[in-house]
């Protein structure tokens, strides 16, 4: 098999999955280079939520592993994965509804700071000055820093898009997943959400996202990779892959623009 | 280490006072007797526990009487085997209850939701049965664990206290009995001391993580919590609240019965939580005492009482209302307490503590009304 360079950070193997008898990703080799942000695009069903999935240990593979900076993750449990330094903002935004706003993005760093399990009852959480702080930082980022105080399960759909995203952030992840971190936004949540990944792109910090929408892709990716009917069908730079005819065919329908 | 926040500490000051003068503020209600004040605290001290568990992981325990039996049998085993001081039968009492709570919690953790309420549901009842009949060596079975004379006490036995008293030992805290009010006082401190461990594990990360547990299981774990050992975590510190409570029963009482296991006092302790408010600090203490209030006081009330009640009635009337109302106290006690839990639930999903914040937040409508009435009329 192919050898991983030094420089990639995350490498799907010989991926295999398939659902009973469908063959939902075969032959992935995905290799992910460090501080580049790399999308995945592709048509409904090629298979592009499931790959994320695989990668981030929902589903285990059929065959095939993922291997994070030398460390194999098939068989870790998800928490396992989150502490070797992975991050995932979901299709569906998954926040803490019934605590604070402030709360929600605290937590995270927390499970940063102490690891994945530590019984400190004697501390408070209001004494945490330097995590607080570095909560309402981010939370003023993302614009939602009046709100700190009210319950997220009662932000509007785009808001807790972005305190999910700002709840991984916290983490200072080597590798942030993104799922469509767009859909469902208006034209205008979905320009500053852009905004703000542009910003953290300067950080260094890997990303790789899943996206439709091919102004959100050219606007941030440096590497794209195409997959349809559960296989890559093209990798490369954004301009090769506009080019590229049998992306065109399979996905683009014959134009970019 | 051992601060509270301004609110905390206010909270745990006002408390404080309520519990202490429990004797004086409870005497117009007619419970301002020491048996049923110490039982007032005791259950309180089981819910609070108990909510550390259901209300921030939102895990609903239905056999937490078994921690509490537990404790109460280690405690009169504590009296028979050791000394007939309180302390050391309390911290065996923690210790026996925060193991068995070790073993029912790593088993039934897990499974979730209504699976989870069953298999400690199961637990509970199968360590009901055994105290009746396999374990009756340990436990006496029916006839309860009792004290005797010739119990060996052998730390009592090593200091050469007690050594000839006529009749039954009695506990003893340091050498003082703990009858009556001694007894109450020791049970009130002890409530005090539970509910501020309540509110350091509230306003802890510790706590912060149980919460997020309750509210999206699947966040937590993708941002690197362990939820099991969390979860396992409040399982044995809710089961040692349970077994402190057992120990205390013990303590006032020095007897040790299976139906404290039964899995009808598991679901008065989630009724005294949930109508209370789930959750909150003082939801379980203010469900634990109006439950515990209920089966004793109103349950006491007879029809004579209720006659001389309504003796200013003319005397149709007065039988007539007289009649309905009988219905509800003494033995009908529970239809009152069942109507109550109902309209609770369904028109004050978050208890009583959820009922006093609205009502205080209408309180403050109102007063800030006629300010903003008087302000806008110049401009007009």
């Amino acid at each position: 098999m192919s050898i991983t360079p030094p420089n990639i950070i995350l490498h799907a193997a010989d991926v295999h999955k398939n659902f009973g008898g469908l063959r939902a990703l075969s032959d992935i080799d995905l290799q992910v280079e460090e501080g580049k942000t790399h999308a995945i695009i592709g048509p409904n069903g090629a298979g592009k939520s499931t790959l994320l999935n695989v990668i981030i240990g929902r589903i285990p593979p059929s065959s095939g592993a993922v291997i994070f900076d030398g460390t194999v993750l098939t068989g870790k449990a998800p928490y396992e994965i989150n502490q070797l330094g992975i991050s995932r903002v979901f299709q569906t935004p998954e926040i803490f509804p019934d605590l604070p706003v402030l709360h929600n993005v605290m937590a995270p760093a927390f499970a940063r700071r102490d690891g994945a399990f530590r019984v400190n009852m004697l501390r408070s959480v209001g004494s945490e000055h330097e995590i607080r702080e570095e909560a309402e930082a981010i939370l003023d980022d993302i614009g939602l820093h009046g709100r700190r105080e009210h319950h997220a399960g009662s932000l509007s759909r785009g808001d807790k898009r972005r305190l999910e995203l700002a709840m991984c952030l916290i983490q200072r992840p080597r590798l942030l997943l993104l799922d469509e971190p767009t859909a469902g936004m208006s034209r205008h949540d979905t320009n500053t959400t852009i905004e703000l990944l542009r910003k953290i792109k300067s950080s260094g910090m890997t990303k790789v996202i899943i996206e439709h929408d091919m102004h959100v892709v050219f606007s941030l990716a440096d590497r794209i990779s195409v997959l349809a009917q559960g296989r890559i069908i093209a990798s490369g730079l954004p301009q090769e892959i506009k080019e590229d005819p049998r992306v065109q065919e399979a996905y683009l329908g014959g134009g970019v623009e | 280490m051992f601060s509270l926040s301004r609110k905390d500490l206010v909270a745990l000051a006002v408390f404080s006072v309520v519990v202490l003068t429990m004797p004086i503020w409870l005497a117009p209600l007619g419970a301002s007797y020491p048996g049923l004040m110490q039982k007032f605290a005791i259950y309180a001290i089981f819910a609070i526990g108990f909510n550390i568990l259901f209300g921030l992981t939102g895990y609903l325990s239905f056999g937490h009487a078994a921690f509490l039996g537990v404790g109460s049998y280690t405690t009169v085993w504590a009296f028979k085997l050791l000394s007939m001081d309180v302390l050391p039968a309390m911290v065996f009492a923690v210790i026996v209850s925060g193991v068995f709570a070790l073993v029912i919690g790593y088993f039934s953790l897990r499974r979730t939701g209504i699976y989870f309420s069953i298999l400690t549901l199961a637990f509970a009842q199968m360590s009901y049965s055994l105290a009746y009949s396999v374990l009756t060596p340990i436990t006496n079975g029916e006839t309860g664990l009792l004290l005797a004379r010739n119990d060996p006490r052998y730390l009592d036995a090593i200091f050469g206290a007690q050594a000839d008293v006529a009749g039954l030992p009695q506990p003893t805290l340091i050498g003082n009995s703990v009858s009556g009010y001694t007894g109450f006082y020791l049970c009130a401190v002890i409530l005090i001391l539970a509910f501020y461990l309540s509110q350091k594990i509230f306003a802890s990360p510790f706590g912060m993580a149980l919460r997020g547990i309750k509210s999206n299981q699947t966040r937590m774990n993708y941002t690197g919590f362990n939820t099991r050992p969390y979860t396992l975590a409040a399982f044995v510190i809710s089961g040692m609240f349970a077994g402190l409570a057992g120990a205390l029963l013990s303590i006032t009482d020095p007897l040790a019965g299976a139906e404290r296991m039964k899995w009808t006092e598991s679901g008065n302790v989630v009724l005294m939580t949930i109508l209370g408010g789930v959750g909150t600090l003082f939801g379980p203490v203010i469900g634990a005492w109006l439950i515990k209030y209920f089966e004793n006081i109103f349950s006491a009330i007879n029809t004579n009482m209720l006659n001389n009640a309504f003796s200013f009635l003319p005397d149709g009337v007065q039988g007539f209302v007289v009649t309905v109302l009988s219905k509800f106290v003494g033995e009908g006690w529970q239809l009152t307490l069942g109507l109550m839990f109902v309209l609770i639930v369904v028109f004050l999903p978050g208890g009583l503590v959820e009922g006093f914040h609205r009502f205080m937040a209408r309180l403050r409508r109102r007063k800030e009304a006629p300010e903003r009435v008087s302000s806008t009329q110049p401009a007009e």
